[in-house]
């Protein structure tokens, strides 16, 4: 096939933005042009992305829909492409962002275009960051995503905004210093920044080591892994709504499919090293950021924090470089990316109402909004892992994974379900349970059309995977089967190096 | 018909609960209620089928998760145990769903009642019905859901909410050493399926495995891992607490839920890997001593309580003991027949309370109840068979049951063995005592309630005595009928077959005479024993009481195990949240992380402002500094 799809893919939003950009008019008319330019083109998206999951050819594990352009030359192109990881990930990207512009054009008063445009640019970036073969490229789309993330809490976030944004990018900068001296080194060292070619060449055990380093201490302000976790809370609570959503469901999976796609990948014998390294830091970040989210007095902010504790499960998981644990953390990723952005649409609505984020200024609501409560308890029992959700599918692949590699490890981590049902039902009895006690909650109204589309939307995917998660298993199966056997040959190969 | 049996409760779920507010409350009561009626008509056709043809099969529906070595689906399993299960569940739940039409008829929320209940029923139907460890997983938290659903059902009551919360998480531990069963099971065998795990079972005996650093058997760990989730729904003790908590939900859920089906999961379980328990000496007398422990503790503590429904809830952990030790003897098929006719007799005093609450008023405490036989009689005779039954009155269905384990045990003819026919006897004792307490003190002697007056007590209506009747029928001849069939000579060749597996033949000789007498005569004495105590002459027992105060404090207080875990386990864990969140992540993670680092650059960055000041003389005198470091610099080298 010719037509450059994976581009078509990922500059589509982009093209929307521009077209927005355009629309130079602050009467209702223009508004609502923009709202329709960026509905659109965001659903467009989705379905040009799900044609492509259509054309996508899960019997072999090589990189598809390759594009290959020169950039600049005779250092780096333009190379895009896709296997079996990248594209469930675009497909989470496409499906989510247009939920995120619905209840955008649903909620946010102020600044709607800036807003959609920011959306917009942000779904061209993140989707980029999947699509990309090339290091340099990947570098880019990879911290070019700060910038909209940045702007999206500055200028529409809460009281403490500023505090936050800056929180947020102070820490990934750190990270993104780092990731870009490993790029320009790796570079340094091999000649090029293709990834294809980079999977092929193995590159020097001494370096590994370092290059690992640089590439975690990106990723693991990203994902985001304990003890750097607590610029997310932060983050969290002043984001608006729709900024919340993207970062959570999405923002914070770069982090997980870098690990996947790099440190795994190319870095085989530091990845075996560090395991230990990983495996601790996540216990921790599963134990010790459950109990947080347990004394919370924030709902936003509770939800933050669990979604650290599932993040820990999904570092777990791809480090046990087991078939279960691989691809348990894929799904977990997918199933948080649809859960998270589920719960903090759902915080979205309450707040939009009475604007408050206090767990104590809300009790009793399932009286008033039953289909709210509904809602919400589908996907409080999603993140509870509970069997017949998607989070069940990956939580329980993923510990299956842990326990081979590690059974101390795979027993911590099992703890983790406890308190997640803890944090989550003890938060869903005290918003929705007991008596009315606020006289603001009384003016409270139930879940309109558009928040029952988007919510509903959800709820039907996160459900559907937790019963019939086999598409998201055939996407994946050769790819990480490829994957678990290049690292395994490379490990081999230098062990029996160094045995010469 | 198989999958009519499992999917129609579904369906009733699915329609009364999404679609409730349109069809009507009447609609949707009917219609669950038809739906599941009919699913447990297909159970009986298919046990029929079982009992008589021996059919046997295992239908699967489709893949549910394929990651490598790992391949699991949603199947229907049918065979002799789960068949047994599917009557067992079938009659229980369409009974009570049919005397919830009358229990709830002052209720606003009659839709997402009966929805809730046949969600419960699909969920308990998979259970039993699964091949695998993961579709019995899924059942197993799926009940514990619908469990969480409706002891929160009143959720403007707070105890309910809390008992609610409790009851999920204290499973949710249970089910934490469930599931790392589970991982155990696959990561030496490969698979989760019954069959290719009880296949290869024989193959790894006397394998060890070092786990947690400690070096333990394979087969003996993985039944410890599996039995502390059995621990856990079946409310055994240390994670019993949730189950008296639990009758905060409304009574017919008790009686579906915490009596005859869920709270049997976990001796399901037992009895269902059979083949993995039978290779494991040690794993069985652990489950046996768990057992009496449960059995005994929570007898005692029946004995003193005051509400009618936390009364029954006790006796249900103390009869979820007897299956336990019966199972950890190795009388498998005892253990379901027990399950079998408690799901009977227990079902029927839960309703039967639940008719004396609804008469009542719902009033739940018993001393404020009495003298009221007379008003409220078809409720006072069916509580008595329940209690006969339950007690093990001779010729009804507890009698068969319950002697038949403590027989089994006795001819065990070992150690433990023995213990459990003196704990059996003992907590039978026990168990008639605290039940002839609660039925004298219900309706005998004089009438206590200030609130209501006598006049108003009414008998419940036919549609919530009918379902009890039908109860009281299986209670009396559901022993006598099943007795054959279920524990007869040669029941484990003709009726179980392979569903269990049975290491050692099962010895069938006779006890002797005294054995078999025993029991009924200890229970036959403790019935005017009971009377004189509690009704006749009440002064011995309160001077007893004061007497023994802090025994009796003990006992009323459950032996403290709520204040127990909220000093080890709640507070703790709150504090040490607290001390993360504020300690860890704000003070020291932020403070020397992002926040530390802004002030240092300020506080360079004030320093370096200083420098530019203005004053040429101090430009000049920088100069000179660094002029004259230079040349010493120079000169040195």
């Amino acid at each position: 096939m010719n037509f450059p799809i994976l581009s078509a893919v990922t500059f589509l939003p982009l093209i929307g933005s521009i077209f927005i950009l355009l629309i130079r008019d602050s009467s209702e008319k223009a508004i609502n042009n923009t709202k329709y330019v960026a509905i659109f083109t965001s659903f467009a998206n989705f379905f040009l992305a799900i044609f492509l999951w259509f054309c996508f050819d899960t019997s072999t594990a090589d990189f598809q829909f390759i594009e290959n352009k020169q950039w600049v030359r005779g250092y780096f192109n333009f190379r895009f492409g896709i296997d079996g990881i990248s594209i469930l990930f675009i497909l989470l990207t496409t499906f989510i962002t247009p939920l995120c512009i619905l209840s955008v054009i649903n909620s946010v008063k102020e600044r709607v275009k800036e807003f959609l445009i920011a959306l917009l640019v942000m779904e061209t970036l993140m989707i980029g960051v999947f699509c990309s073969l090339d290091l340099v490229l990947f570098y880019l789309f990879f911290e070019g995503g700060l910038i909209p993330m940045f702007l999206i809490i500055g200028i529409w976030g809460g009281p403490r905004r500023v505090y936050s944004a800056f929180k947020f990018f102070l820490f990934t900068l750190l990270g993104s210093v780092l990731l870009l001296i490993a790029v320009i080194s790796i570079y340094w060292i091999t000649g090029t920044t293709d990834i294809t070619q980079l999977l092929e060449i193995k590159i020097p055990k001494e370096y590994q080591y370092l290059l690992w380093l640089a590439f975690f201490s990106s990723f693991a302000v990203k994902l985001p892994m304990w003890p750097v976790h607590t610029w997310l809370p932060d983050a969290h609570v002043e984001a608006p709504t729709a900024g919340s959503v993207i970062l959570a469901a999405i923002l914070l999976k770069m982090a997980g499919y870098g690990f996947i796609r790099f440190s795994i990948g190319l870095f085989p014998v530091a990845s075996d090293f560090f395991t230990p390294l990983i495996f601790l830091l996540s216990i921790i970040a599963i134990v010790y950021t459950s109990l947080v989210a347990l004394m919370q007095e924030d709902i936003k902010k509770l939800i933050a924090y669990s979604s650290v504790a599932h993040m820990g499960f999904v570092t777990v998981g791809i480090f046990t470089l087991t078939k279960q644990g691989l691809e348990g953390s894929i799904i977990q990723m997918i199933s948080h990316g649809l859960i998270s952005a589920a719960l903090f649409l759902c915080v979205g609505v309450v707040y939009d109402r009475i604007h408050s984020r206090m767990i104590s200024s809300y009790g009793g609501l399932a009286h008033i909004t039953p289909k709210y409560a509904v809602m919400f308890m589908i996907f409080t029992l999603a993140a509870v892992g509970l069997p017949g959700t998607s989070g069940f599918v990956g939580e329980i692949l993923i510990l299956m994974g842990a326990f081979q590699k590690n059974i101390l490890v795979a027993v911590l981590a099992s703890s983790g379900v406890i308190f997640s049902a803890a944090y989550m039902l003890w938060l869903y009895k005290r918003v929705f349970f007991g008596k009315i006690n606020n006289n603001e909650l009384k003016k409270i109204y139930d879940l309109n059309k558009t928040e029952i589309f988007i919510l509903s939307s959800l709820a039907f995917l996160t459900l559907f995977f937790g019963f019939y998660p086999d598409p998201l298993f055939r996407t994946i199966d050769i790819s990480v089967s490829e994957l678990i056997k290049n690292y395994e040959m490379n490990l081999a190969f230098y062990l029996t190096e160094a045995a010469k | 018909m198989e999958y009519a049996i499992v999917f129609l409760p579904l369906i009733g779920a699915i329609v009364s609960g999404f679609f409730g507010k349109i069809t009507g409350d009447r609609f949707s009561e009917i219609f669950t209620s038809f739906l599941v009626s009919i699913s447990t008509i297909l159970s009986f056709v298919v046990f029929y089928f079982v009992v008589v043809q021996g059919y046997a099969n295992n239908i699967t529906i489709y893949s549910w998760i394929t990651s490598g070595d790992l391949k699991v689906n949603w199947s229907i399993k049918i065979d002799a145990l789960s068949s047994t299960m599917l009557v067992v569940v079938g009659i229980v739940s369409s009974l009570v769903h049919i005397y919830s039409i009358g229990y709830m008829v002052h209720d606003d929320c009659k839709t997402r009642f009966m929805s809730y209940l046949s969600l419960f029923t699909f969920a308990m139907l998979t259970l039993v019905t699964s091949d695998n460890f993961f579709q019995l997983f899924f059942g197993w938290e799926g009940v514990g859901l619908c469990s969480y659903l409706l002891i929160g059902f009143w959720y403007k009551k707070p105890s309910a909410n809390a008992a609610a919360i409790k009851a999920f998480i204290v499973n949710r531990v249970g089910d934490f050493g469930f599931a790392l069963g589970i991982f155990l099971i696959f990561y030496y065998f490969g698979t989760v399926n019954y069959s290719e795990v009880f296949a290869q079972i024989p193959f790894i005996v006397g394998k060890q495995i070092n786990f947690l650093g400690i070096e333990t058997n394979v087969i003996t760990l993985i039944c410890l891992l599996l039995f502390i989730g059995c621990m856990g729904k079946s409310a055994q003790i240390f994670l019993h607490t949730w189950l008296p908590d639990a009758m905060e939900g409304p009574t017919p859920v008790s009686a579906l839920i915490h009596a005859a089906t869920m709270v049997t999961a976990g001796v399901f379980l037992v009895v269902r890997c059979s083949p993995i328990f039978e290779y494991s000496q040690f794993a069985l007398n652990f489950v046996c001593i768990v057992g009496m422990t449960t059995a005994f503790i929570t007898a005692t503590i029946a004995l003193v309580q005051n509400d009618i429904k936390r009364i029954i809830a006790y006796s249900t952990c103390s009869q979820l003991g007897y299956m336990f030790f019966a199972a950890g003897i190795g009388a498998y098929h005892v253990a379901m027949f027990h399950l079998f006719t408690h799901a009977f007799f227990k079902a029927l005093l839960f309703l039967g309370s639940g008719s004396v609450i609804h008469s009542f008023k719902n009033e739940q405490d018993i001393r404020l109840m009495g003298g009221v036989w007379k008003k409220i009689p078809y409720t006072w005779i069916l509580m008595l068979i329940g209690t006969l039954a339950l007690t093990g009155f001779p010729f009804l269905s507890g009698y068969y049951s319950k002697d038949a384990i403590i027989e089994f045990a006795y001819l065990k003819n070992s150690t433990i063995g023995f213990y459990v026919v003196f704990i059996g006897i003992l907590t039978a004792i026990f168990t008639s005592i605290y039940s002839w307490r609660l039925f004298f003190k219900t309706f005998h002697g004089k009438y206590s309630n200030e609130k209501i007056i006598i006049e108003n007590i009414h008998e419940s209506p036919m549609i919530m005595l009918a379902p009890l009747i039908l109860l009281a029928v299986g209670a009396i001849g559901s022993g006598y009928l099943f007795k054959d069939l279920f524990i007869g000579y040669g029941s484990s060749g003709e009726f179980w077959r392979n569903s269990i597996l049975f290491l050692n033949p099962i010895i069938n000789d006779h006890p002797p005479i005294w054995i078999i007498l025993i029991t009924p005569l200890l229970i036959m004495i403790s019935i005017p024993i009971s009377y004189y105590l509690f009704l006749k002459d009440k002064k011995i027992l309160t001077k007893f009481v004061q007497s023994h105060k802090q025994v009796y404090e003990f006992l009323l207080n459950k032996w403290y195990f709520d204040e127990l875990y909220d000093f080890i386990f709640v507070k703790p864990i709150k504090r040490l949240g607290l001390i993360f969140w504020k300690h860890g992540d704000i003070k020291t993670i932020d403070q020397f992380g992002p926040d530390g680092f802004a002030k240092l650059v300020k506080f360079f960055s004030n320093k370096a402002v200083q420098f530019q000041n203005g004053y040429i003389y101090h430009y000049a005198f920088v100069m000179l500094v660094g002029f004259s470091i230079l040349l010493t610099y120079l000169i040195l080298i």
